[in-house]
């Protein structure tokens, strides 16, 4: 319908509405940046004829306890008691309009939460609404809000008709994976573990149906933002950086792009050779098998054949290490990838036409607010100066009018220098907190790869040594 | 089994010593230092070949008209031809003989001359000596291509292939050895496979390796500094895998791969001896059949051409009873059978 097209057709019309719709002035916007307590909100959802970033409506419990920094210190160091898990696929209904339900189970003790142990089903555009919501909400004020799984048309399509295969399964696998570490990575977020939505999505069995997902995945933000990075390159007032930190880290980020874009491909490589390795194993162990079966020397005939289910376990073993680099390397990878880039399929071209929006875009979105402070302060300057004109007329109505003005821009301007200095303070917290997670992630897992590698090594020892005395055994 | 020659192989040369020690590239040209040990015991001969020498040697084997019966002879087989960066199509041909820098095609060649030291008739031809021996080459003169070149038999022959033996010991190899022949040359095949991904999965392992390397993160920040560090123990894990995956794959090319390159060229030159034996089988029968059918005019002719032909088919038969063939069904029935001409 209608708004179909206008989020395919015109994106930069979306976007330059979006913009006016950040309203200097909008009385929700004080609530979320100011630093004091303040009256419970209503949360809104984004209205569906336009997608705008809107500045988020958070829920009370975060202003109960004033400011930010309150919060994170809550949370602490490891203490962090939420465990997600996504389970049990299951198809429902039938032909093009099946979908795969999901169990979202969450087991927690944190009293933000109405039950300790609970799940619900959900669907992947569930995924995708709960996404766009908080994207909506955060990512313009500088959170890093996790990216959501993409959306598959082959991967999906082969699952409704109901092509019972390997790919199709480990396509559902892949997915299952991926939405269990989007869940976990939203809950680890201090503030989004409080976000209404996010709550809703955990505790509540039934959900509205999410609309529009379309245009609300990742990839539809970003053909947006796309534009909006253009507008801020063309921008008038260049801004000076003063604060080398945000220059570097900048850079930090991009270098770190490039780096495990790098690594990604090359990991998916080393899977692809391990999956092939272990076809080529079992089809040779089963033409040794033959070969045992033709040969007439007893001894050789007979460690031919134990030659043959050697090479068997071995290619399930070669099978197993394949999964492990595939899940534990390039899925995390992956992850990683589309959280500093933006959206990102699962196709490694496409990271070549986005720029970064997760973490680069939210370094753009504070240089806007920079240059709306700036465009106010010019404007102030200029009504000042048209004031002063005034005064020497006989206009006192115009007078009024331009007293009048000043004063709300100088509100204005001093909203812009709050709001410049809150999304900085922002973002310097979640950088730090993203560095941190990081290099957490990271261990963690390639712990786990290490241990699976050793597992691995070890029973093929195993195996091996097992097949010796057959080989001696050949006269 | 064939006998261990332990005396006078080639003339002066200990077969169990000769060593092919190195390959040198010229430009496309490869050539191949060949030692043996001198059976006097006074030292060594050290001579430089190409792989024309040893087609040259190969030709002087099959040419032996002085052997009664040599096609009976299962003749060591020879490698194909090397080629320096070879078209797809030759490295399919020559499979392991291909792979780790030449070493495995070294053996082969090797193999090939041991062999053939060790051969009770075919050592004691002077090529050989002259081969082994001489610091010159042997000799480049192309001698006229026979029978025995496989690439040559034309399609009708190939018939002859299934024609139904007298001989049930020879018709029991000769199934046997079909089996064989196919089965060992798919599981080379398969085998190749699993070398040649394990050699690609060694270099995935070095390119992870390297990238991880290039997420070395400068500076002081402490998480940044727990980073690179994590980086760097994972790129040697990586790098120690390259290393493990090169060795394994070096290591199954240089044992189980080469043996099974060296199997299935053996089986396909029993197969050819075989197919000799058979192609000579169908012209008994066929001078057979015209000796009888023959006028009295040509009978005396036709009697001399059949006698002739028995003559060579028992020769061929006994000879190839000697060989090692891949089926022995119970030990003595090669000496039971008779010729059954």
């Amino acid at each position: 319908p209608k708004q179909d097209s206008l989020m395919d057709d015109d994106p930069e019309d979306l976007f330059a509405g979006a913009t006016e719709e950040v309203s200097l002035d909008s009385p929700e916007r004080d609530v979320l940046l100011s630093d004091g307590p303040s009256p419970a909100i209503t949360p809104i959802t984004p209205p569906t004829s336009v997608i705008a970033p809107r500045i988020g409506h958070a829920h009370d419990d975060m202003f109960t306890h004033s400011s930010f920094d309150e919060i994170e210190e809550e949370e602490g160091g490891d203490s962090f008691d939420v465990h997600i898990s996504v389970s049990d696929p299951e198809k429902v209904g039938d032909g093009m309009n099946a979908y795969m339900a999901y169990k979202v189970s969450t087991k927690t003790s944190l009293s933000v939460f109405k039950q300790r142990d609970f799940s619900v089903k959900r669907r992947f555009s569930d995924f995708l609404g709960l996404h766009s919501k908080l994207a909506s909400k955060y990512l313009h004020i500088g959170y890093i809000v996790p990216p959501a799984p993409e959306k598959s048309i082959v991967g999906m399509t082969k699952v409704k008709v109901g092509k019972e295969d390997q790919s199709s399964n480990e396509f559902v696998e892949k997915r299952r994976s991926a939405l269990e570490r989007y869940l976990m990575r939203t809950v680890k977020h201090p503030i989004l573990l409080k976000d209404p939505d996010v709550l809703q999505f955990l505790e509540n069995s039934e959900l509205p149906r999410a609309v529009n997902t379309q245009a609300l995945s990742s990839a539809g933000i970003l053909r947006m933002v796309n534009k909006a990075a253009d507008a801020v390159n063309k921008m008038t007032i260049k801004m000076n950086e003063s604060d080398a930190w945000f220059e570097e880290k900048q850079q930090h980020f991009e270098n770190l792009d490039v780096q495990l874009r790098k690594l990604h491909a090359s990991v998916e490589s080393l899977v692809c050779h391990r999956k092939e390795l272990s076809v080529n194993t079992a089809q040779f162990a089963k033409s040794a098998a033959m070969l045992g079966n033709s040969e007439d020397h007893t001894a050789l005939s007979r460690a031919l054949s134990q030659l043959a289910e050697v090479e068997e376990k071995i290619d399930q073993l070669h099978q197993d290490q394949a999964n492990a680099d595939f899940y534990l390397f390039s899925e995390l990878l992956g992850d990683y990838v589309r959280l500093i880039t933006a959206g990102g399929s699962g196709d490694l071209e496409l990271y070549f036409y986005f720029i970064f929006f997760r973490i680069r875009g939210v370094f753009d979105h504070r240089i806007k607010t920079w240059q709306k402070w700036q465009d106010s302060q010019v404007l102030l300057l200029k009504k000042r100066e048209a004031e002063a004109k005034l005064q020497f007329t006989n206009k006192p109505d115009k007078l009024q009018q331009a007293k009048d003005e000043i004063k709300e821009l100088e509100g204005k301007v001093q909203q812009g220098e709050r709001d410049f200095e809150q999304i900085s303070k922002i973002i310097r917290k979640e950088v730090g907190r993203f560095e941190k997670e990081r290099v957490k992630d990271f261990k963690t897992i390639i712990v786990k790869y290490l241990e699976s590698l050793v597992q691995t090594q070890q029973q093929l020892i195993k195996y091996w040594e097992a097949f010796l005395p057959e080989a001696k055994a050949i006269s | 089994m064939m006998e261990e020659v332990k005396d006078v192989s080639a003339g002066s040369v200990h077969g169990d010593t000769i060593k092919v020690t190195e390959v040198l590239q010229d430009g496309d040209t490869l050539t191949f230092i060949i030692v043996s040990q001198k059976l006097s015991g006074t030292g060594e001969y050290h001579v430089d070949r190409t792989y024309d020498d040893f087609e040259w040697l190969q030709q002087h084997l099959y040419t032996q008209e002085d052997v009664p019966g040599i096609q009976g002879v299962i003749f060591p087989p020879l490698p194909v031809r090397p080629q320096v960066n070879a078209s797809a199509k030759v490295m399919k041909q020559l499979g392991f003989l291909a792979l780790g820098e030449w070493q495995p095609y070294c053996r082969a060649l090797e193999t090939f001359l041991q062999q053939v030291v060790a051969h009770r008739l075919l050592s004691k031809n002077p090529a050989l000596e002259l081969f082994l021996t001489s610091a010159d080459p042997p000799g480049r003169q192309k001698i006229k291509k026979n029978l025995f070149n496989r690439l040559s038999q034309a399609m009708e022959e190939m018939r002859k292939e299934g024609h139904k033996d007298v001989d049930e010991f020879f018709q029991t190899v000769r199934d046997q050895n079909l089996q064989l022949t196919g089965s060992s040359r798919t599981a080379a095949e398969k085998f190749l496979d699993v070398v040649l991904t394990e050699q690609k999965i060694a270099v995935a392992c070095g390119h992870f390796s390297a990238a991880l390397h290039l997420c070395v993160e400068p500076g002081q920040d402490p998480d940044h500094k727990a980073f690179s560090r994590v980086c760097v123990k994972l790129s040697e894990v990586f790098d120690s895998m390259r290393k493990s995956m090169m060795s394994f794959s070096l290591n199954d090319l240089n044992t189980l791969g080469l043996g099974l390159d060296l199997e299935s060229r053996h089986l396909e030159a029993e197969k050819e001896m075989l197919f000799r034996r058979t192609c000579k089988l169908v012209e008994l029968e066929s001078a057979r059949r015209n000796a009888e059918r023959a006028k009295p005019v040509r009978k005396a002719a036709m009697e001399e051409v059949k006698k002739a032909s028995e003559t060579e088919f028992e020769q061929i038969c006994e000879v190839a009873k000697q060989e090692p063939l891949s089926a022995r069904p119970c030990g003595n029935a090669a000496e039971e059978s008779d010729s059954v001409v």
